[in-house]
């Protein structure tokens, strides 16, 4: 057992120890230990050499870690979330992710950008959003979305291994909550492929794609509605880029009726972009209805608790979404909307 | 000092540092090799002119003659060691960190035989090999990616000195206070070069910045700002400042210099700023023929030797701007490689229409 926080800890551990070019910056990543205890213990260990506090400055030090990579150091930077990374999202779009192919090849830049991302628990419209589709938009940029302690220990040293820039995502709320692990998801070794996603469950009635924890409420979903019958495949992405459209055309395939399920917004979001994906292949012939959208709600987030339980999506949410999916057809959804 | 003689250089002012004297020692083949240095980048930047104003060069294109003695006076103290970067104004620094008018301006024309294989354009050129980190298009953006070079040379343990360039433009600009503050903090070994050519863009410095103190606008950072007209100053001045750098800390240094080019090839340089002011400043304080003198009043040089060798550049940069017009465009390949580091799958314009296809077949 280990929780998503333990995972991401004994990831950077064991990266820093590996190679010395790795080190840890952001801000309260030494003394205070990180605001959210991910880099506890890293600076009594490594030294503040190689895990620097940084002032609040997300400009200047996201691209610092930038300059640092050209150089050829390994820096994995925190943000303290990904809402601050805004302040430095020029470093990370224009100089990051472009200077690679602007050199043809010659400028390097192997940083990776982690933080928690996505929805948060009464924070408000500043504190709580997910920029998976924002980052997933970029050429130049991996961007991995993990779930649980497996993920967050095989994704985050993939990422700090990774010779690109890699955008880390995590979600503070699943940081505390505790997942099951093998042996060999311990092993200093172990990492996971980019760019694969994994079936959690597996299913034939329909196909439920999630990342983070959206994954979380889509397990939920998938045991509640086995109790009626309904067998649901439920795919955690990993990767928003590059996307695994391989394994999600597979299930759908099998299945014949596709929900996505994020915390973004619903505009250009990830399941947009999973939705026009599957129109411009051959896996739209295997559509059996029309494809469920769950998507956070197109608004800001909202401080009250009930509103903001309204503003993203939960388990119920998803349950709705699978038995809308099956309650239609293709034809019946043209005759009762056009 | 070993048989060199010394020149006066105006004085530098420096902020909570000592000053380097106002002279420097050299020699008739260290001067005739700034004089060539400068006079290459000026023809270069001529003829990028002439390639621009012949549809030759697409988009922007930001001229530098008027600043050469900045560039060539860092650069007779930097090495490959020493990490440079700077913003789009770039193409002299292409020049002296160990590539050739040729490919600079086959750059410019978007040929493969460019220094970033047609792919960068004016504003983004790069010599990793050499320690040259482009080439930056986001104003400001180049101080915070110099900061993180130092915090790598001082990770490593090198006794270099990163540098990094803005403009008077650039810096007002929030990152540029945000970098120096971790320089400080952390005693990167690094130098913050502001070229104060008097305008960003088409706005004086004056109208944009509150002092026009650059050197010691930030008052926790010692500063040195000195002539950057006078390839022997900017000498002196960085020679100072390097040792100071490597050994104390970051330094922000001003380059009292001017741009005799509009901004970019769009603007004429001319609503904003008189002729008089332009041709003032060529006639009294142009860096290449400040070499011209010196050269010739001490005799180690002839105006008909010098323009011998101006002959010569011209010939050599004539024939790399012919060249640039007729050099192969980029095979249409290369318009999916070097996204990520390996090879991976891209899309292109319309689905399938890439080396590679997007989406897998189910």
């Amino acid at each position: 057992m280990m929780t998503g926080r333990d995972a991401l800890n004994s990831a950077l551990d064991e990266e820093l120890a590996r190679d010395s070019r790795v080190f840890v910056l952001g801000e309260e990543v030494a003394s205070y230990e990180g605001a959210y205890k991910v880099t506890k213990g890293l600076l009594k260990k490594y030294g503040e050499d190689r895990v620097v506090d940084t002032p609040i400055t997300e400009a200047g030090f996201s691209g610092l870690a930038t300059g640092a990579a050209f150089y050829g150091l390994r820096p994995v930077c925190e943000f303290m979330t990904f809402n601050f990374a805004m302040q430095g999202i020029d470093q990370i779009v224009n100089s990051a992710a472009k200077t690679l192919y602007m050199s043809s090849g010659d400028i390097k830049c192997p940083v990776v950008f982690r933080g928690p991302n996505g929805a948060s628990a009464g924070v408000g419209a500043q504190h709580s959003q997910c920029f998976a589709a924002w980052y997933g938009s970029v050429p130049g940029l991996k961007v991995i979305t993990p779930y649980d302690a497996e993920d967050n220990r095989g994704l985050l040293k993939a990422a700090i291994r990774d010779n690109n820039p890699v955008i880390f995502l995590e979600n503070e709320i699943m940081y505390g909550k505790t997942f099951e692990v093998d042996d060999a998801v311990l092993d200093p070794e172990f990492t996971l492929p980019i760019g694969k996603a994994k079936i959690m469950r597996e299913g034939k009635d329909a196909t439920v794609v999630g990342y983070a924890r959206s994954v979380d409420s889509s397990l939920i979903a998938a045991e509640e509605l086995a109790k009626e019958g309904i067998s649901v495949e439920v795919i955690n992405l990993r990767t928003i880029r590059p996307m695994d459209y391989e394994t999600i055309f597979n299930s759908l395939k099998k299945t014949g009726r596709l929900i996505t399920v994020e915390e973004g917004w619903p505009q250009s979001g990830i399941g947009a972009e999973i939705g026009a994906a599957v129109l411009e292949s051959e896996a739209m012939f295997y559509l059996d209805a029309p494809l469920v959208r769950v998507t956070g709600a197109d608004l800001p987030t909202p401080y009250a608790k009930n509103l903001e339980d309204l503003a993203f999506p939960q388990a119920q949410d998803i349950v709705q979404g699978v038995q809308n999916a099956l309650g239609q057809t293709i034809a019946s959804a043209a005759a009762t909307t056009v | 000092v070993d048989g060199k003689t010394r020149f006066d250089v105006r004085p530098f002012d420096p902020f909570l540092i000592d000053s380097p004297m106002p002279y420097a020692y050299s020699d008739q083949n260290e001067l005739l090799e700034y004089f060539r240095i400068m006079y290459r980048m000026r023809r270069m930047e001529i003829a990028a002119d002439n390639l621009y104003k012949g549809q030759q060069i697409r988009g922007f294109c930001h001229l530098y003659d008027g600043q050469e003695a900045v560039a060539v006076g860092m650069d007779a103290i930097l090495t490959f060691d020493d990490p440079l970067i700077t913003a789009y104004r770039n193409h002299c620094q292409m020049l002296s960190r160990g590539s050739n008018v040729k490919e600079i301006l086959a750059e410019l024309t978007g040929r493969y035989a460019g220094v970033s294989k047609g792919k960068g354009g004016s504003m983004h050129m790069y010599n990793r090999k050499n320690n040259y980190y482009g080439g930056n298009g986001i104003v400001g953006a180049q101080v915070p990616l110099g900061a993180g070079l130092a915090f790598a040379l001082k990770y490593e343990k090198k006794a270099n000195v990163a540098v990094t360039m803005f403009g008077d433009g650039a810096a007002n600009q929030g990152q540029i206070a945000e970098a120096i503050n971790m320089a400080v903090i952390w005693k990167l070994p690094i130098l913050f070069v502001c070229e104060n050519n008097q305008y960003g863009m088409g706005t004086s410095a004056l109208r944009a910045s509150a002092t026009q103190d650059f050197y010691k606008r930030e008052n926790y950072i010692p500063g040195l700002k000195m002539d950057g007209m006078d390839v022997l100053a900017v000498r002196e001045g960085v020679k100072f400042a390097k040792e100071y750098a490597v050994k104390n800390g970051p330094l922000y240094i001003e380059m009292d210099t001017y741009r005799y080019h509009g901004h970019s090839m769009s603007d004429p340089g001319v609503t904003y700023r008189s002729k008089d002011e332009i041709n003032d400043i060529k006639k009294s304080r142009d860096p290449i023929d400040r070499v011209k003198e010196r050269l010739i009043e001490k005799s180690w040089s002839t105006a008909e030797d010098l323009k011998a060798i101006e002959k010569e550049i011209k010939i050599e940069v004539d024939e790399a701007a012919a060249f640039s017009k007729i050099a192969d465009a980029p095979p249409v390949e290369t318009l999916y490689h070097h996204i990520y580091q390996e090879e991976s799958p891209i899309r292109g314009t319309l689905l399938n229409n890439g080396t590679r296809v997007g989406f897998p077949s189910t």
